[in-house]
């Protein structure tokens, strides 16, 4: 690891300066995360008067069973499916923006605010708009033949929480694309013009692989922003239901600490999300590594 | 723009006003909601232009809240969204600024330990430990605190990162500078350090006041005591309030209210914004 060539000296000062940060790590994130881990090999009875060490069979058992598959499931395509939607509804912003010469700064201005939304207020907006008896998306939908009832449909409240998750992103990939868009060098295509090429296959041949590492970084934070982010958008509106179709990882975990106590259960399933974090960063990782050589 | 296609400057102005309306489309909606009698748009029809009840909306949720729900008085939760996201931020920018100062500057025994540690951070997410973070905030006595609130959010792996980066760019001739006319490290971070990463800490100021003021998760744990409630996770029990009796003129009044603040600090700080986001990330 790099430092200074020119540096101070001693010890005392720079302990107490990085001090604060290391105390607040470690009594909040590292004592936390091991004590999960700890209790991942834990069983206690229903009333915590006793406690015995029972290895992997929490996560055996945690692993085993079809509710938690399903909830990797639901997981899993609803961060592939809110990636999706926001990164080629941003991607398509920016390449216009990036088009336009005039009023770019302000399209600009008029997309990127919504980053500043709590996932929980998007999620209650959304789910006020669409909501079966008063919300006007739904009452639109109705005249049209549709019958929305997200209180009933599974997969309609499954798409509510994905356009509420979707909507909140958009903005975040929007300022990402355009930078990446603005930085390619303008006489690349230039040249591409010059030889021929119209805007869309210029958009294909050279645009779109010299964006490639953007867009990588950005499937990278828009899959952690589905799996974690995304609380509140459940918990606010859906609760996870009807029955179990909104209930994403981290909404689980929550519902089967604080609500069903099951702490083997809640743990083994904090310890499959580190696992989780840890190989998305890692992945990140390797990126930016490439990207610094690039 | 590298030729002139009328055409397709047409449709991407035609592309962007539209995606800015679908953008704007649901909080312009909440807007209209929240300034109509409740009983108005219970028939499913919405208006598309505000109505007359704004004031009285607005006002019975400061300064009321929904009394008979159950929930507290909306100027309170705003304050206590204010301070818990000014302490998150400023918070976070001093501690970072300080660690970073000592690994890059100094060479002592468990520096690459500490910076690991720090590095760990990253990968724990409070969704993640949940519950064992919440029981260490127990014992401590932090619950319905304003440190319990903001304090086990304060430690971030991206600041210290983004100060560690920025002062890797500094020449080492203003440190040998500095310490050939004596001065101590404290001085020298006072005086050069934090002078020359203003714009930094500006644009991770609006960044991180986001962050800490949309904090739905821990606040939700943290706190039982209404007067400790931030208003992101106040919504929440607004929301299922609503569902029961035709109140939602005054949960989107205070969605309002609760996306108003950072919105305009995204909106007034439009650069420094966007500084931030791109230079957390990388």
């Amino acid at each position: 690891m790099q430092t200074k060539r020119v540096t101070f000296g001693g010890y005392g000062v720079p302990a107490l300066l990085v001090a604060p940060q290391l105390a607040v790590t470690l009594v909040f994130f590292i004592w936390p995360a091991s004590q999960a881990l700890y209790q991942s090999v834990l069983q206690q009875d229903p009333f915590g008067l006793k406690t015995e060490f029972v290895g992997l069979a929490n996560f055996r058992r945690v692993l085993a069973d079809p509710a938690y598959l399903d909830s990797f499931a639901i997981t899993a395509v609803f961060s592939l499916v809110v990636a999706a939607i926001a990164l080629g509804v941003a991607l398509l912003l920016a390449a216009m923006a990036d088009w336009v010469i005039r009023g770019a700064t302000a399209y600009t201005t008029l997309l990127i605010w919504p980053y500043a939304v709590a996932p929980a207020i998007a999620g209650v907006l959304w789910w006020f708009l669409f909501h079966p008896t008063i919300g006007i998306f739904a009452y639109v939908l109705s005249r049209f033949g549709i019958a929305w009832n997200h209180l009933l449909d599974a997969r309609q409240a499954f798409l509510l929480i994905v356009i509420a998750a979707a909507w909140k992103q958009v903005s975040y990939n929007f300022v990402f694309f355009l930078a990446g868009l603005q930085s390619i060098p303008r006489s690349l295509i230039e040249a591409a013009a010059i030889d021929g090429a119209g805007p869309v296959r210029r958009f294909r041949t050279i645009i779109l692989p010299l964006i490639g590492p953007t867009t990588f970084f950005l499937l990278v934070v828009n899959i952690v922003y589905a799996f974690f982010d995304t609380f509140g958008i459940v918990h606010a509106t859906t609760g996870g239901g009807p029955g179990t179709a909104t209930t994403i990882l981290v909404y689980k975990v929550f519902r089967d600490g604080f609500e069903a106590l099951d702490l083997g259960g809640s743990a083994v399933q904090s310890v499959v999300l580190m696992a989780v974090v840890v190989a998305l960063t890692l992945v990140q990782f390797r990126f930016i590594e490439r990207r610094v050589h690039y | 723009m590298v030729e002139n296609r009328p055409i397709l400057t047409v449709t991407a102005h035609a592309t962007l006003i539209l995606g800015a309306a679908l953008m704007a489309a649901p909080v312009w909606l909440a807007f209209v909601a929240s300034t109509y009698p409740g009983a108005d748009f219970v028939a499913g029809r919405l208006p598309l232009w505000p109505g007359s009840q704004f004031f009285a909306n607005y006002s019975a949720v400061l300064s009321e809240g929904l009394s008979n729900a159950g929930a507290p008085p909306i100027a309170g939760m705003l304050i206590n969204s204010a301070i818990v996201a000014t302490l998150i931020a400023v918070g976070k920018i001093a501690v970072s600024l300080l660690s970073a100062f000592a690994i890059v500057y100094f060479r002592f025994p468990f520096r690459a330990a500490a910076f690991w540690i720090i590095f760990l951070t990253l990968m724990l997410p409070v969704e993640v430990r949940i519950l064992p973070t919440f029981e260490v905030v127990s014992q401590l006595g932090l619950l319905n605190t304003y440190a319990g609130l903001s304090i086990p959010l304060i430690a971030s792996a991206t600041a210290t990162f983004l100060f560690r980066q920025f002062f890797m760019t500094i020449p080492d001739e203003l440190t040998e500078a500095a310490r050939i006319d004596g001065s101590t490290p404290l001085r020298f971070l006072r005086d050069i350090l934090i002078p020359l990463s203003r714009t930094n800490i500006a644009a991770l100021f609006v960044i991180l006041f986001i962050y800490g003021w949309n904090q739905y998760l821990w606040p939700l744990l943290v706190t039982n005591d209404q007067s400790y409630y931030t208003i992101v996770m106040g919504i929440q029990r607004m929301a299922r309030a609503a569902d029961a009796t035709p109140l939602w003129h005054l949960v989107m009044a205070t969605t309002m209210l609760a996306l108003l603040p950072p919105v305009i600090v995204v909106l007034a700080m439009q650069r420094l914004f966007v500084k931030g986001l791109v230079e957390t990330e990388k």
